[in-house]
């Protein structure tokens, strides 16, 4: 039941990772933990989280259904267009989207750029996605994200990447694919590798599995959970290159709790329609007639690259580590 | 506690949100539990749960797919319900701080405030005495919470965290503004899952 809820409680903040503001939550309550943090992926389950830009988009995102949306300044697909450092969103843009909707609102902070992330914090984000699609401040440290109030998605390739992150503190993973993008095949390699990596720990002795933490460069704590799971111990969303509805339902069907779409929605001809129709896929993954249905006259994907024609340095999943 | 030949059918509703704790939990208390997308789905069931989840995306898909006025009939016929988080929202009279036009079943005789705890930093665990579930408190787990700001006269609160209404009972209807199937402690599940099997003697009448 409380499977994965076990993990160590953040130590008590003493510096910049504490949070200032005032908390309405009642004394004696306890804020912070692993359950409330990985809870809240859990009520994302299914549900389809949104790159929005300004609070127009956000409320778009919102009517269409989304169950959350990530503020930032440029998609994916402009900061591959445009190059330069990629950076945290300006805090008033992030404010003036949190103030638009009533739905959680997510943004991104540099891989290893703590301050980025107590920056978010205070603003009183719902999530933080310590993101490969920023340029990293850090080549060698990802955030110590135990320290933190706020909870963090982090990206994957596979399950040691996964499981580094979740070592970390990270309480919920999507596998990355290769944003801005529009092309899921990255998403499609990452998701079956984290799954059959994970089939794979299931089958295992337990006496083999030190050399399994050996080789995926995990801790052998968290390894040894997986295989008695089956599972990752939370939430596994799925993201980078996810354009259709077809392509959101494929990722359901692969093993996804959920689905992140970037520029796929505010970069194709009628993103309204495009994001319900991205929504209603993703509810109904199995149901081949539901998919005929909101697939018909979306008007233009997003025009989208091929990620096999990207040069090495180009490609996003490769930063982090 | 009430331990009925045959387990009784508890639907929870699987547009979004956290079905698979819902169903382990409905199990793990001895009822047969099934997931609902579509209505004809709603006339096999003897209780249905609402998961937590974004309520606006749950309404939302409620509309879409042709749920909303057949779950209204269900609940209006009597068909017992237990909402957690945005089930509570959903099976609210009148919800507040929402967005305009959120679909509610208005089972409940009450006014919900959404996200009234706060945002997700403010999110909380809390032991908590609920009346009717005995054993000592409940660890109950608040994400992004609604509380219970008005209650109608046929409502009997259960449960409170400081002075704010979050658990509350009329008649076969149940809601907690936190999260029971997050935990492992099914007594809240056991106690709709009973409600539900002493039902089940009307059963015909909200089919």
């Amino acid at each position: 039941m409380s499977d994965g809820l076990t993990a160590p409680e953040p130590a008590q903040p003493d510096d910049g990772h504490a949070r200032a503001a005032e908390s309405p939550a009642p004394a004696g309550t306890q804020v912070g933990t692993a359950r409330v943090k990985r809870g809240m992926a859990e009520m994302l389950k299914g549900g389809v989280i949104m790159d929005v830009v300004t609070a127009d988009q956000a409320r778009i995102a919102e009517d269409a259904g989304a169950v959350a949306v990530m503020a930032l300044e440029r998609v994916p697909a402009d900061i591959r267009a445009q190059g330069g450092v990629a950076r945290m969103s300006d805090p008033e843009m992030i404010e003036q989207i949190i103030g638009a909707v009533s739905i959680p609102v997510m943004a991104k902070a540099r891989i290893g750029h703590f301050v980025e992330a107590q920056v978010l914090q205070e603003l009183g984000v719902d999530y933080i996605d310590e993101s490969e699609v920023l340029t990293p401040a850090d080549p060698h440290h990802h955030i110590d994200k135990w320290r933190f109030t706020v909870p963090f998605v982090c990206g994957a390739t596979n399950l040691g990447e996964a499981l580094r992150r979740i070592g970390e503190g990270a309480a919920m993973i999507r596998s990355k694919g290769e944003a801005g993008t529009g092309e899921v095949s990255n998403a499609v390699v990452h998701m079956r590798t984290i799954r059959a990596e994970i089939a794979r720990l299931s089958v295992l002795d337990p006496a083999e599995l030190f050399a399994a933490a050996k080789e995926l460069r995990a801790p052998y704590e968290l390894v040894a959970e997986v295989a008695r799971l089956g599972k990752l111990p939370l939430v596994l969303f799925t993201a980078g290159g996810i354009a259709t509805p077809a392509d959101a339902a494929l990722m359901m069907q692969l093993g996804a709790d959920g689905v992140f779409v970037g520029s796929g929605i505010f970069k194709s001809g009628d993103p309204a329609r495009r994001a319900r129709a991205i929504v209603e896929a993703t509810t109904m993954y199995n149901h081949a007639d539901v998919l005929v249905k909101v697939s018909r006259g979306l008007g233009e994907a997003m025009v989208g690259i091929s990620a096999g024609e990207l040069e090495p340095a180009a490609r996003f999943a490769d930063r982090g580590w | 506690m009430v331990t009925p030949a045959v387990p009784v059918r508890v639907g929870v509703l699987a547009l979004q949100g956290d079905v698979r704790e819902h169903v382990r939990a409905l199990a793990a208390a001895g009822a047969h539990p099934l997931e609902v997308r579509h209505a004809a789905e709603l006339s096999a069931v003897d209780g249905l749960v609402l998961p937590g989840g974004e309520s606006t995306a749950i309404g939302r898909l409620l509309r879409v797919f042709d749920l909303l006025e057949p779950l209204r009939l269900a609940v209006a016929a009597g068909l017992p319900v237990f909402g957690s988080c945005a089930g509570m929202i959903l099976l609210a009279r009148e919800v507040l701080d929402a967005p305009p036009g959120q679909p509610l079943l208005a089972g409940l005789d009450v006014v919900v405030r959404r996200n009234a705890f706060g945002r997700q930093v403010d999110s909380f665990e809390a032991d908590i005495d609920l009346i009717g579930v005995a054993g000592g408190p409940v660890r109950a787990v608040f994400i992004r919470a609604p509380w219970v700001e008005k209650v109608g006269d046929e409502v009997e609160v259960l449960g409170q965290v400081g002075d704010r209404i979050v658990a509350v009972r009329q008649g076969s209807l149940l809601a907690t503004a936190f999260h029971p199937e997050l935990t492992g402690d099914i007594r809240i599940h056991q106690l709709f899952v009973d409600v539900v099997a002493r039902n089940r003697g009307r059963r015909g009448q909200y089919r």
